[in-house]
């Protein structure tokens, strides 16, 4: 029950912002198929190789920790695993915030918290997978 | 919602026909002047099996209660006024037969019909459609062709308008749209039927304006606020695949590439 003028008067005028000519969507939307194809053999794997492989999770100690750390290939796995899975989930709850939270105020805000989570999150591991002492004890 | 005992209405006056069942149409009414929300009202109506459910409400409308609100024009699911929710599913009232809604023998049957959601609703069935043509008046479907206007009819290959000829069946009804969660949720996204009207026109050979429509689209409120959910195909009267025509938009967009 709008109380504008009838929209008929000028039935092709524009009442929406111009489009913004930015593909953030688009790369947002596509990155979250290739992130969520990568994650799958990620996740998987180190589901696979932290829990049931020899032993499984009973291990696991800060020893085994460290020796897989002592690789390049496994360091790089576990970033990848870090910045993808943070990313996705992150760009998940920014679209979910999107379409749940009533007011803009409300909106921005709960963006707010979420954007800075996770930087928090990212860096942290980040830093802990580069920064990896195995001879913290001695 | 309250739980009033839902009133009765004196619904001897309808005629029942040979042949007819009595069924219980459960309504979502709302009169603005007198509700602050809307509340469900029954009707006990006699209605024929071969019956469509618009025959149903125009007999309330007729026989029991005047005030009861709903658009319907041509009532053969052409011109799309009647879409409404007719047991939670969105559907155009004048194409679905009684005898579908049914219950087996011996049982009392209720169709619960209310308004199509994420659209004010003004009275009882009765819904504000601006919000939704604005979205359709948006991505400008109409034929955008520059240069000079051809002397001669532009002509188009069977295989090129086989390209669009899903899209073209649109009829307006907002089945689609109302059908969605995202639209529920997010008054601003363009929704399945402007989407759709965009496609028409993007895939089109004769058109010239695919760039600026896909621009449109690409936006924040565009195609890729789609979640694939396919309540759009399954709420079209039409049958158009709704949401195949929105991945077809997104890998246009993607591949940069009509």
């Amino acid at each position: 029950m709008s109380t504008e003028p009838l929209a008929l008067a000028k039935p092709r005028a524009p009442r929406r912002p111009a489009a913004r000519r930015s593909n953030f969507e688009l790369y947002s939307w596509l990155f979250m198929r290739i992130s969520g194809l990568a994650l799958i053999v990620l996740v998987l794997g180190h589901l696979l190789i932290m829990n049931i492989l020899d032993g499984g999770v009973h291990r696991i100690n800060f020893g085994f920790v460290a020796g897989r750390w002592a690789s390049p290939f496994w360091q790089f796995w576990d970033l990848a695993m870090l910045w993808l899975a943070e990313i996705h989930g992150g760009n998940g709850l920014r679209t979910i915030i999107d379409d749940y939270a009533r007011k803009d105020t409300t909106r921005f805000w709960l963006k707010i918290v979420l954007y800075v989570a996770m930087a928090i999150i990212l860096f942290v591991g980040t830093l802990v997978i580069f920064t990896f002492d195995p001879n913290i004890h001695s | 919602m309250t739980a009033v005992a839902e009133p009765t209405h004196d619904t001897s006056q309808v005629p029942a026909p040979e042949g007819s069942v009595t069924i219980t149409m459960k309504i979502l009414r709302f009169n603005p002047e007198v509700d602050s929300e809307p509340h469900w009202e029954s009707y006990d109506v006699p209605a024929l099996p071969t019956d469509r459910v618009l025959n149903v409400l125009m007999s309330i409308k007729n026989y029991v209660d005047g005030t009861l609100s709903f658009r319907r024009s041509c009532a053969h699911g052409i011109c799309g006024s009647d879409a409404m929710q007719i047991n939670g599913i969105n559907r155009l009232a004048c194409k679905v037969l009684v005898k579908d809604l049914l219950e087996k023998e011996g049982k009392q049957t209720t169709v619960s019909i209310a308004p199509i959601k994420g659209l004010p609703t003004m009275k009882d069935l009765y819904v504000d459609m601006e919000p939704f043509f604005e979205a359709y008046r948006a991505v400008k479907p109409y034929l955008i062709a520059y240069g000079n206007e051809p002397t001669r009819e532009r002509i188009q290959s069977a295989a090129d308008r086989e390209r669009f000829d899903d899209t073209t069946k649109c009829i307006l009804c907002a089945a689609c749209t109302s059908s969605c969660p995202v639209y529920w949720n997010d008054g601003s996204y363009f929704g399945p039927a402007a989407i759709v009207n965009a496609h028409r026109f993007i895939f089109d050979s004769r058109d010239e304006g695919a760039e600026e429509r896909l621009d449109i689209l690409n936006d924040a409120e565009g195609v890729w606020r789609c979640r694939t959910t396919f309540n759009c195909t399954d709420a079209c009267p039409r049958g158009i695949q709704v949401t195949k025509a929105i991945q077809e938009v997104k890998r246009a967009l993607l591949f940069k590439r009509v």
